[in-house]
């Protein structure tokens, strides 16, 4: 899977899930602020995650996802063989 | 000193209308609500036939962090009790400086608590639940969303009584308010209609099997009955103090008069006579109601053999020989269940406020328990002040309300 493969799947599930075009899903934009996550909503983060790229998103990890690019990268650096 | 309790505002979602008008006028004309269901044949039900709700669209009214907590039931709940809320002129802004409550009957979360689990299994992670599945798969997940939804910081209870949840609702919160514990409180009842809320009922065999005729298939107190279909959707109504709702010049539709209860103390599903009769007459006594006072009984009448006989046994036993005419709108609806109690308020409003009583759609012969009591078959214009409906379910819970026109 490629680059641009992650982030077209990524943002469109996205944009679904959290009702948000994604015209706002700028690279370096934060992820939690441009789709409103909170506290419980950003298990639907992981939850999506896992369940379309069988990726589980330990908690300390989460921190390190701040922008979009963080979570594109992360996805494709955890992707099964 | 007791207080007078009424009944300001009203709402439904149901498979007779989504607004007061059209359900009024589906009541009238005897429309039918059932359709056969090609997912519920597919999937191996016994039964193929249930009733018919639209599924509101909540994105124009809720942020999607807050609908991720309302499985179907808590959307109809909530269309319902806008609607309510509306027709009360109980706006925000006076929510926000006086204390509100909720009681709602709800019995089941089935659909949102097996998505949850399967995910939960699928992926061997709690975390796959998603975030909404906790407020969705508990059963108070209707008032627990409509309390934040609506801002209300009274009572905030969920009545869970079978297919009494919606009647015991009224009941309970009627006493709250009788009492000066609380001066306005949202009740109702919800129903998910779903199949999967309905696949163990379907399992024991109660449902009917006229697949042929849906429209047909609902005939409560009917000799050739042969079990009930199920329905869903919600019911609001706002109850009040009298002297708060004259207070906040509101619209003083009714009053609730009584609230009878009582259980039968005997088998899970199999009703008896005496239980009913029971919550009948403390309903009555409750009261001060003399029984050739009540205009109208909307029965509980399900279209179960035993059922629809126990309970025509009941009202023939306590109002002797006084012909009250008796329908059953479940003739038109299907089970709406813990939604019943609270859609058959509204539904006897509506026919009390426009001068009618709705016919028991496909009563067409008697049997010889139906035939001690004045069924009506059809639509007749008729007046009344002061209506009784009853709501019985498994585990013998009965719940009898009696409300009069105002």
């Amino acid at each position: 899977m490629t680059r641009e493969e992650i982030v077209e799947k990524v943002n469109s599930l996205l944009s679904e899930e959290f009702e948000v075009e994604q015209d706002a899903f700028e690279p370096e934009a934060n992820v939690k602020e441009t789709l409103s996550l909170d506290s419980l909503s950003l298990v639907d983060l992981v939850a999506i995650i896992q369940q379309t790229y069988k990726i589980k998103i330990p908690v300390a990890d989460l921190r390190q996802i701040q922008t979009f690019n963080n979570l594109y990268d992360y996805i494709e650096s955890h992707l099964p063989a | 000193m007791e207080r007078k309790v009424v009944i300001t505002g009203m709402g439904i979602w149901s498979c007779l209308g989504t607004t007061l008008d059209e359900v009024r006028d589906s009541l009238y004309s005897g429309k039918s609500g059932i359709i056969f269901s090609q997912e519920r044949k597919d999937a191996g039900f016994r039964s193929p036939l249930c009733a018919c709700i639209p599924h509101p669209d909540l994105k124009p009214f809720i942020p999607r962090n807050q609908r991720q907590f309302m499985p179907e039931e808590a959307q109809y709940a909530y269309m319902a009790t806008r609607a309510a809320l509306e027709s009360a002129r109980l706006d925000a802004d006076y929510i926000a400086g006086h204390e509100v409550g909720i009681i709602y009957g709800n019995d089941s979360v089935a659909e949102a608590t097996m998505h949850a689990l399967d995910k939960f299994r699928d992926f061997k992670d709690t975390a796959a639940c998603g975030s909404g599945a906790i407020f969705q798969s508990m059963n108070s997940t209707v008032t627990m969303n409509l309390a934040c939804l609506f801002k209300l910081r009274g009572i905030n209870l969920t009545a869970s009584a079978a297919c009494a949840s919606g009647s015991q609702s009224i009941g309970l919160g009627a006493l709250l308010i009788r009492n000066g514990l609380q001066d306005c409180v949202v009740c109702g009842g919800a129903q998910e209609a779903n199949m999967y809320s309905v696949a163990a009922f379907d399992g024991i065999q109660s449902f009917s099997v006229r697949e042929d005729e849906p429209a047909k298939a609902s005939r409560p107190f009917d000799r050739d009955r042969d079990g009930l279909v199920p329905g869903g959707g919600a019911a609001t109504v706002i109850l009040e103090s009298y002297e708060h709702a004259v207070r906040r010049g509101a619209p003083i539709l009714a009053e609730v008069v009584s609230w009878g209860f009582s259980s039968n103390g005997d088998h899970i599903s199999t009703p008896n006579v005496a239980g009913p009769a029971r919550s009948l007459e403390l309903c009555l006594q409750n009261g001060g109601v003399d029984p050739r006072d009540i205009g109208y009984i909307n029965a509980h009448a399900t279209s179960t053999r035993i059922g629809d006989s126990r309970e025509a046994e009941a009202i023939a036993q306590v109002f002797g020989g006084y012909r009250v005419p008796v329908t059953s709108t479940k003739s038109q609806t299907g089970h709406e269940m813990w939604m019943a109690g609270a859609s058959e308020i509204i539904y006897s409003m509506l026919m009390m406020k426009n001068n009618f009583i709705a016919g028991n759609i496909n009563f067409e012969n008697p049997d010889e328990d139906s035939a001690k009591i004045n069924v009506l078959p059809e639509t007749k214009e008729a007046h009344f002040d002061m209506f009784l409906s009853n709501s019985f379910g498994f585990g013998g819970t009965n719940s009898t309300l009696i409300v009069r026109n105002l």
